[in-house]
């Protein structure tokens, strides 16, 4: 078996665990550590986030399966989350997505994620990242873009962040 | 002339004002809880004695203060509701889950003054005998997780937790906690089952109302980030101070979200009720009018969940006249104050403080059709009313914005929000259905006539058969 937490991210989430009375509650804070870790959550993550914190299988899966940020496959290294929510959609969110499609050869009216063949990039729609005032915002990773333009899309595919 | 009021934003976005410790305590940062430990017993004209931890209470609720997340109830309340008899530990859990469309206030305290939640937070807890508590972040905020992160290690390294804060012999322990994308965690039930480490469906209420059957099961209070922050103001000016702030019911001041289509979009702090909206949309201190050619059509004014507002529309206000007697007086949507009575009595609500501005170049059935799509994709899927019908506002919309309208969709979509409505566990149904109600009540000519083109263009483009065949086919998504 491939799969392999290493000793210290182990060790964190040991100490993670510690955070709460009842272990079950470290759920998401496992999820999101294994995620950034193996760039998504397989079978043997959901198995061993099981076996760590006491639960069944199924008690993490149908967390996999609930919450929007967790994904079951692996997606591109640099990962765009556009917001389609209103007050970007009034600022042109849609353009700006559009325009992150076309530049990178994917699908511009394919609503769910879009991973580039190289496996470089993701362009994903999601709902209203709360910075509404600077609208459009984009998520590149962890770092939040506002006001994007064209030219500042352009950048971050550039950058890839 | 209207202007700003900075309680919270305070040190916000000053120059060379930093997030770390240091600088929030050349601020006069953490003085608030030194002040609140301190607290002196309090005589009561009864004869009763209250214990400082019961006189922080109090204040809180003599405060007027109201939550700042989205419902605007007492907080000084909610916390008196508080099972104090049960002996089971309380917790205190941080709402940080700002998703609200529209608001994006509690991100700019999140990542720009963290100290001050903390600092609130300390207080809150101590004052209500809790040991341990959250903050329940957004998963979308990974660098706000990581500053709370390090500012809870910075407060800790000070004494301000951990065992014996500042030799009071109280102990606090506070941990961050990311959510991971799903809206329904902003409902208070919905966040504790999560932070349990399930899928965020709401608990039905009664009987798990959180201040008696909350986290573990055990007496837990929910407050909003910027409610949170307020705590340690009204311990700094006292609560009679505090309550000057504001309109009376409506004390205290308020971070408004504005976005849409004004020149200056913004987070704009003011005394709560002393600013109109039309000010917070016109004035040159706020949102600085419209575009240049451009008219208002429409206010949503308390984040996409509250009723929407049409202009010219004129509202009927109770107001006390100087002979003490409640008159109804008309009040225009631009001279609305805004605050939590006033949106009320206009029938929508000041909701979490997001206004978006719509100017005369939008389709309310684009809008619409925007803001349902949001609904359907956040529904937690617990209730069928709103698993199913948000799903089919969404795919009536979307038809009628694309060109596949009919003449009874307003109707249509008016009769399934209405059977979400008053049906669900928790009020994502209200959320989801008061957005359709509303534009389609108060922009039915633009929704019947949307409906009435379509048809005609698929008439002309196929024949009226066609037409006809299409819509009843529709009917059955």
């Amino acid at each position: 078996m491939s799969f392999a937490v290493p000793a210290p991210l182990e060790a964190r989430l040991d100490e993670l665990t510690t955070h709460y009375p009842q272990k079950r509650s470290a759920s998401l804070m496992f999820l999101h550590a294994l995620q950034e870790h193996f760039g998504h959550i397989s079978d043997e993550a959901v198995e061993w986030t099981a076996r760590k914190l006491g639960l069944t299988p199924i008690n993490v899966h149908e967390l996999v399966t609930f919450y929007p940020m967790f994904r079951q496959q692996p997606l591109g290294k640099t990962h765009v989350k556009v917001c389609r929510t209103l007050s970007c959609a009034l600022a042109g969110g849609a353009e700006v997505r559009a325009h992150f499609c076309e530049k990178l050869g994917l699908d511009a009216h394919a609503h769910a994620p879009q991973t580039t063949s190289d496996g470089k990039f993701t362009v994903e729609f999601v709902e209203c990242l709360a910075a509404c005032g600077s609208a459009p915002v984009v998520l590149v990773n962890e770092d939040l873009h506002e006001k994007v333009t064209a030219a500042k899309a352009d950048a971050i595919l550039r950058t890839g962040k | 002339m209207p202007e700003q009021f900075k309680l919270i934003l305070k040190h916000v976005d000053a120059p060379g004002y930093t997030p770390d410790i240091e600088c929030y305590m050349r601020h006069g940062g953490y003085e608030a809880l030194k002040l609140a430990l301190a607290t002196a017993p309090r005589d009561l004209p009864d004869g009763k004695k209250l214990t400082p931890k019961e006189v922080v209470r109090e204040d809180v609720k003599a405060s007027g203060l109201r939550g700042r997340g989205g419902a605007g109830f007492s907080a000084g309340l909610k916390w008196s509701f508080v099972d104090r008899r049960s002996g089971k530990p309380i917790y205190l859990i941080c709402n940080a889950d700002e998703s609200e469309p529209g608001t994006f206030k509690d991100r700019q305290i999140i990542h720009k003054d963290p100290h001050q939640l903390i600092e609130g937070m300390i207080i809150s807890c101590w004052a209500n005998d809790v040991k341990l508590a959250y903050i329940y972040i957004r998963g979308e905020m990974p660098r706000g997780a990581k500053l709370l992160e390090q500012a809870l290690a910075e407060a800790r390294e000070k004494g301000f937790l951990g065992k014996d804060i500042l030799g009071s012999g109280n102990d606090l322990e506070i941990y961050v906690h990311r959510g991971a994308g799903a809206y329904i965690c902003g409902e208070e039930t919905g966040l504790i089952e999560s932070l349990e480490g399930k899928r965020a469906y709401p608990r039905i209420k009664p009987p798990y109302f959180p201040a008696v059957l909350g986290l573990y099961m055990c007496p837990t209070i929910v407050n909003n980030v910027e409610t949170l922050c307020h705590v340690k103001h009204i311990v700094t000016m006292g609560a009679a101070n505090y309550a000057k702030l504001g309109t009376p019911n409506n004390t205290g001041t308020r971070i408004v979200s504005l976005s849409g289509d004004v020149q200056r979009p913004g987070y704009y702090e003011i005394e709560v009720g002393k600013v109109t909206i039309g000010e917070l949309i016109n004035d040159p201190d706020f949102g600085g009018g419209l575009r240049p050619g451009r008219s208002l059509k429409a206010v949503i004014p308390g984040g996409s969940s509250s009723k929407v507002l049409k202009a010219g529309e004129v509202f009927k206000l109770n107001r006390k006249g100087a002979d003490g007697q409640m008159t109804k007086v008309d009040v225009p949507l631009l001279d609305l104050p805004y605050d939590f009575d006033s949106l009320q009595q206009a029938g929508t609500m000041s909701g979490s403080s997001a206004i978006i501005v719509l100017d005369d170049s939008r389709s309310m059935v684009d809008t619409l059709a925007n803001l349902s799509e949001f609904y359907a994709h956040e529904s937690c899927g617990q209730c069928t009313p709103c698993r199913e019908g948000a799903l089919w506002l969404a795919k009536g919309l979307h038809r009628l914005s694309h060109g596949e309208g009919r003449k009874e969709d307003a109707a249509y979509l008016s009769h399934i929000a209405q059977n979400i409505q008053g049906r669900t566990i928790c009020a994502f149904g209200e959320a989801a259905s008061w957005p359709v109600l509303s534009f389609v009540k108060k922009f039915r000519d633009e929704f019947e006539a949307k409906g009435a083109a379509d048809e005609e263009a698929r008439a002309k483009a196929t024949g009226p058969a066609h037409g006809t065949r299409t819509a009843a086919s529709s009917n059955q998504h």
